[in-house]
């Protein structure tokens, strides 16, 4: 168990040298000369030039990725273009509103997801399966934001339960965690029933129902652990996905978190921010997609299998 | 499984029937198909449908509520809503295919050289790949967008790129499990070179699983594209596109809702109709039916 979680986290190195390649090279990219955006349009040709060799920008390509690199690991991932603050010290302080919106809509999605999907695969075919399956694929193919922008409409607008906006309040957070869930509510209940059925129908399964094993402990004892493997997987990669949908939810519900800071440094052209982002939602995906794969190894008994002997 | 069976001359035209007589038993995906064929349609005849001009402007009748003439009534600038949203299904599909096409066909050539090769090509293809899906596709798509600076084409190429990896690995696995096949080892024997092996006879052989992921692609990618919109990233106006049309509407949510729920219903049915056809592509063509 030990080396698989060893081998895993010796995975994590080259994905977070190559993710910071990727946002060096895009920040490369970046239209503009970073000198001349700090020193603002008054600036002389030579102080622009003075800074550029301060800042080391006219050095070779590597160099400075070695540089970008090495601060990084210093926790620096440079400067906003607009504020002149330190990136990473804005993103630190925008991620606990969104890791509370996250964890607070993949709770929703798992509590009511994971339930509806096993009992839609039990009671193939009946009512509930088919409105629970049509709600499903509505979840999927509706924006976020125009979902949100629905509910604030219902909820706010018409009925005036809810604020619109602000996130710190208990209520404040239920429209924008509500919203966020929906995509993650429809994909993960689709995954459990599809899971569910593919178990239900194992030779097993079988078995224990030829037993005159009772059905409930037939679905509790037997199935549910077979069909909760690739059920974890949805979920550890619908965390990525409530990160993406985090951003837009977040634009339409006002909340201070990471989302909203993206979309701000987008419409300044704050390539460092943006950028910076952009870097720590890849380095937290990472984080949890390897939390994830040991809890995989944890569940699934084939994998620890693997790695007992020797 | 009976066209497992089946072989000869005979058997692909039955293979085929018994594929498309499936596809049609499935309401679901045939609803789906008509629907984006309608779209289709739409997109084409735009001008012919929609009663106004897309940027034609009218202060007089600045946000009006529905009516006969305005049937999804005015945005802030007089502009018909219904023509607009008439108009920007060409760009959602136009964007929508052509990044699909771009993740497709270079995910497509990585993965089917990756899985071919095996070696040091498939490892350093293969994990470049990893490094790519690390970050969220969106995510991805956002920092390309924002480096490239706003633009339908950019905005289509940081939609494309941002799914290259999926194709990729579906490619890559079809691939491998066909590679060591005889009918390969045939093709080598009478001399046929790596290219033309892999195109005349390992990727049409891998089609299936490709074409369902395209066609759920497309949703997403429409999806993705309309919040890229919708954040400032992508298309400019006054070109009339479903999510910069929901940013601009939100602003006059309390007033005048009737401007938020018309383009999101475009997107909605959109996604869903591709949605509908991509779950009934994949039953009809995956071997293992559940049903």
């Amino acid at each position: 168990m030990w080396r698989y979680v060893l081998r895993r986290l010796c995975y994590l190195l080259p994905i977070f040298i190559g993710i910071s390649f990727f946002v060096f090279f895009m920040l490369h990219m970046t239209p503009g000369d970073p000198a001349r955006l700090m020193l603002g349009d008054a600036a002389t040709e030579t102080s622009v030039q003075e800074l550029r060799q301060e800042m080391g920008l006219n050095d070779p390509f590597l160099m400075q990725y070695g540089r970008y690199i090495k601060n990084a690991v210093r926790g620096d991932i440079g400067k906003s273009y607009i504020t002149k603050s330190p990136v990473a010290h804005e993103v630190l302080q925008a991620f606990p509103a969104t890791l509370r919106l996250a964890l607070f809509a993949i709770s929703i999605a798992i509590l009511i997801g994971v339930p509806l999907g096993i009992l839609s695969a039990i009671h193939q075919y009946s009512l509930l399966d088919n409105v629970a399956m049509g709600f499903a694929l509505i979840g999927i193919s509706m924006p976020v934001f125009w979902l949100g922008l629905l509910l604030i409409l219902l909820f706010c607008v018409w009925l005036g339960w809810f604020p619109a906006s602000g996130f710190d309040t208990f209520r404040q957070m239920v429209l924008p965690a509500v919203t966020l869930s929906t995509p993650s509510l429809a994909i993960i209940s689709r995954i459990s029933r599809s899971s569910m059925l593919e178990v239900v129908r194992q030779d097993y399964i079988c078995m224990a129902r030829a037993k005159g094993q009772v059905e409930w402990r037939v679905i509790w004892n037997h199935a549910l652990g077979n069909a909760l493997i690739p059920i974890v997987t949805i979920v550890g990669l619908q965390f990525g996905g409530l990160l993406e949908g985090a951003v837009v939810t977040e634009a339409v519900f006002a909340v201070p978190g990471i989302g909203s800071l993206l979309v701000e440094a987008i419409k300044t052209r704050d390539y460092p921010m943006v950028l910076g982002g952009v870097l720590f939602i890849g380095v937290v995906f990472s984080l949890v997609n390897l939390v994830v794969d040991i809890l995989y190894a944890y569940i699934d008994p084939r994998i620890k299998a693997r790695y007992q002997n020797g | 499984m009976a066209e497992a069976r089946m072989s000869g001359e005979g058997g692909k035209q039955y293979k085929q029937s018994g594929l498309w007589a499936r596809f049609r038993k499935n309401r679901m995906a045939f609803c789906g198909a008509i629907m984006i064929m309608g779209l289709v349609v739409v997109a084409i005849f735009a001008p012919l449908i929609a009663p106004f001009p897309y940027d034609q402007q009218d202060f007089m009748a600045a946000q009006e509520a529905p009516s006969a003439a305005h049937w999804f009534g005015t945005d802030e600038f007089g502009r018909d809503i219904f023509s607009r949203i008439v108009y920007a299904s060409r760009i959602s599909l136009e964007v929508g295919f052509i990044a699909v096409s771009i993740g497709m066909v270079v995910g497509g050539a990585l993965g089917s050289v990756a899985g071919y090769y095996g070696g040091f090509l498939d490892n350093f293809v293969m994990r470049t790949m990893d490094i790519l899906l690390a970050v969220p596709s969106t995510i991805l798509a956002i920092a390309i967008a924002a480096t490239l600076g706003p633009g339908l084409f950019n905005l289509m190429m940081a939609v494309g790129i941002s799914t290259i990896p999926r194709y990729a690995r579906i490619v890559r696995a079809s691939v491998l499990s066909l590679r060591h096949l005889e009918f390969i080892e045939a093709a080598q024997a009478v001399g046929s070179s790596d290219f033309r092996i892999i195109v005349k006879h390992i990727l049409p052989n891998c089609m299936a699983p490709v074409i369902v992921q395209a066609t759920l692609g497309v949703a997403s990618a429409i999806l993705n594209t309309a919040g890229l919109s919708f954040i400032g990233l992508g298309i400019q106006p006054p070109t009339p596109e479903w999510g910069a049309m929901l940013s601009g509407a939100r602003t006059y949510i309390r007033d005048y809702p009737y401007m938020t729920i018309f383009p999101g219903l475009a997107i909605m049915l959109t996604v869903l109709a591709l949605n509908f056809l991509g779950d009934g592509l994949r039953d009809a063509l995956d071997p293992k039916l559940k049903r």
